[in-house]
């Protein structure tokens, strides 16, 4: 399908599939002229998790006070929107509705049209946020929620060339960290930790059948978890920063090298790595490594771009715009939907 | 005063658009099907039948609860989003008021309620006084169990207004003064929110405006009490 990049646009779009209440104005798909993110990391650390009734809640709080905040830091009036667009799904079903109920409120108060936007392609659009996508491109999205190896042969075509069989990685980050005694979020304790660590310990890489590119991480999970308990059980004193750093290096190894054998399998012209895992310093210095002696252009978002933002559901909706995808008002959230529908 | 009235909070959805004391229009379903896809297409539809278009409102009146917590959310968001961005007023209004409007010259008391799973119960009370419905206690989550004495302990005849009251007519029949509404009156009407809307204080800040949801969430619950440890 061809579609007219140069087509001028601004695009309202909202974000509220986890635990970030999120809107943004972005032009022509690429320029942005606001971002908002209200977090509510702080909210759910005393849980040790997102709850999500909880942030289902916070989300109706924020709604339109990111929404304000984003239209006026952008500038423009609403008649200069082209359309507004939002993430419908995958994600916690009350906490969609919230984002998906208030853009259909502007949708029909403003007369705009309305762009229903698939969360990961947001992640792999945040790329454009940098640096224009070329063609065909392998695009890791490593999350909380998702990990997952997407192909794109062009604009607004997305096929999964590999998954998760059972936990993202972000979700194993988060588990193993709680069993070392690490505040939530554990991604980023886990990655400060690993610093001072040694990779001593043997931990598992699950490479699945020959040739797969999915992923699975509750062995290693457990794997980890059980080691702890073992060490503990025998009275020895773990060495957190160890299995930290053994813990890493699995998960690195295995993204890093499933992404590269993805790559030239799909004669790729571009790697492209997003999600709140990719803020993780050794995913992406080893990502950096690899791409670079396979000679692959790598592009990775910078860190306000990987965690859930609304600029990247713009930057998806606006080719979704371009494609002349639209959702009428009964537009409903999805927990879980596929891409390749996108 | 063209006033717009949701109500998504509990089974019953339902769309008015009223005009000064005038009833435009009204849209109204008792079956269990999804709000969220069906609200916002029957505010368009029925806006479009009354002739007017977004801008020609003055104020949306919405139903805060208590009720679903999900239909709660999809209402005020909508209603919440729309007040804001066409600079508008915004009315918030008990959802067990709005039905115990239907209880209007009853002599007694009228104790409208929506079942709240475990035995509890969201419940209020009001009576009919100077030709309106006047609140006498706050809406609450009340153990029924608990909730029937003090209301027989009133000594006056209860007016029971309920979608939900098939599950609880038992219970409810031990109490000596109890009197049942019937059918269309154990339903909340978004016209008689439109005009509890007209009558009330709009809200001073429509950006943190929030259900009543009388109940905190497990988590939080779960949480305070340990605290309290
Ligand atoms: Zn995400």
């Amino acid at each position: 399908m061809s579609i007219d990049l140069d087509r001028k646009t601004m695009i309202l779009a909202i974000e509220t599939s986890c635990d970030e209440t999120a809107a943004a104005v972005v032009e022509n798909g690429t320029i942005v002229r606001s971002n908002i993110v209200a977090s509510q990391m702080d909210i759910h650390k005393r849980f040790g998790g997102v709850v999500p009734e909880v942030a289902s809640r916070h989300h109706v709080e924020q709604i339109t006070v990111v929404c304000e905040e984003a239209i006026r830091e952008s500038g423009i009036g609403w008649e200069e929107l082209d359309a507004v667009a939002v993430t419908q799904g995958p994600g916690l079903i009350g906490a969609l509705l919230v984002g998906v109920n208030c853009a259909k409120a502007l949708a029909y108060a403003h007369g705009i049209p309305l762009v229903p936007v698939h969360h990961i392609t947001g992640h792999i659009y945040a790329n454009r946020l940098v640096t224009e996508l070329q063609f065909p491109l392998i695009a890791l999205v490593v999350s909380g929620g998702h990990t997952e190896l997407v192909y794109m042969k062009e604009h607004g075509n997305y096929h999964v060339v590999g998954t998760t069989r059972d936990d993202a990685a972000g979700e194993a980050f988060d588990k193993v960290a709680r069993t070392l005694g690490l505040p939530y979020p554990g991604g980023p304790e886990i990655d400060r930790l690993a610093r001072r660590g040694n990779t001593a310990i043997d931990f598992p890489r699950a490479w699945l059948e020959e040739g797969s590119l999915d992923f699975s991480f509750s062995g290693l999970k457990s794997a980890v978890i059980n080691y702890i308990h073992n060490e503990r059980q025998r009275g020895r004193e773990v060495n957190r920063a160890d299995a930290a750093a053994s813990f890493q290096a699995s998960v690195s190894e295995v993204l890093v090298k499933k992404t590269i054998a993805a790559a030239e399998r799909y004669s790729a012209r571009q790697v492209l790595v997003a999600g709140g895992v990719s803020a993780n310093r050794q995913i992406r210095e080893e990502m950096a490594l690899a791409a670079e002696s396979a000679g692959l252009p790598l592009v990775i978002p910078p860190l306000k771009y990987c965690t859930d933002n609304a600029a990247m559901i713009a930057a998806a909706g606006t080719i979704g715009f371009l494609k002349g995808r639209r959702a009428d008002l009964s537009l409903n959230g999805s927990a879980s939907l596929s891409i390749e529908d996108f | 005063m063209n006033i717009l009235a949701i109500d998504s909070s509990n089974l019953v959805m339902g769309v008015a658009v009223v005009s000064e004391s005038r009833v435009l229009g009204e849209l109204m379903t008792n079956v269990k099907k999804n709000h969220s896809v069906r609200l916002m297409p029957a505010i368009a539809q029925l806006m479009k039948d009354v002739g007017l278009t977004p801008g020609d409102l003055d104020r949306i009146a919405v139903a805060k609860g208590p009720g679903s917590y999900t239909g709660l959310r999809i209402g005020v968001s909508t209603a919440k989003t729309m007040a804001w961005t066409l600079r508008k007023e915004l009315v918030g209004v008990s959802s067990l008021e709005v039905v115990a409007q239907n209880g209007r010259y009853f002599d007694g008391y009228i104790a409208p309620f929506f079942d709240a799973r475990r035995g509890q119960v969201f419940s209020g009370l009001y009576t009919y006084r100077d030709g309106k419905i006047v609140t006498v206690t706050h809406d609450r989550l009340v153990l029924m169990k608990n909730w029937l004495p003090e209301l027989a302990s009133l000594g006056k005849p209860v007016l029971f207004l309920s979608n939900d009251l098939a599950k609880w007519r038992e219970d409810l029949s031990a109490l000596p003064k109890a009197v049942f509404g019937g059918g269309p009156q154990h339903i909340p009407r978004a016209s008689e929110l439109a005009r509890l809307g007209r009558e009330k204080d709009p809200v001073p800040d429509v950006h943190h405006f929030l259900p009543t949801y009388l109940r905190l969430a497990e988590a939080e619950a779960k949480w305070l009490a340990r605290q309290e440890q």
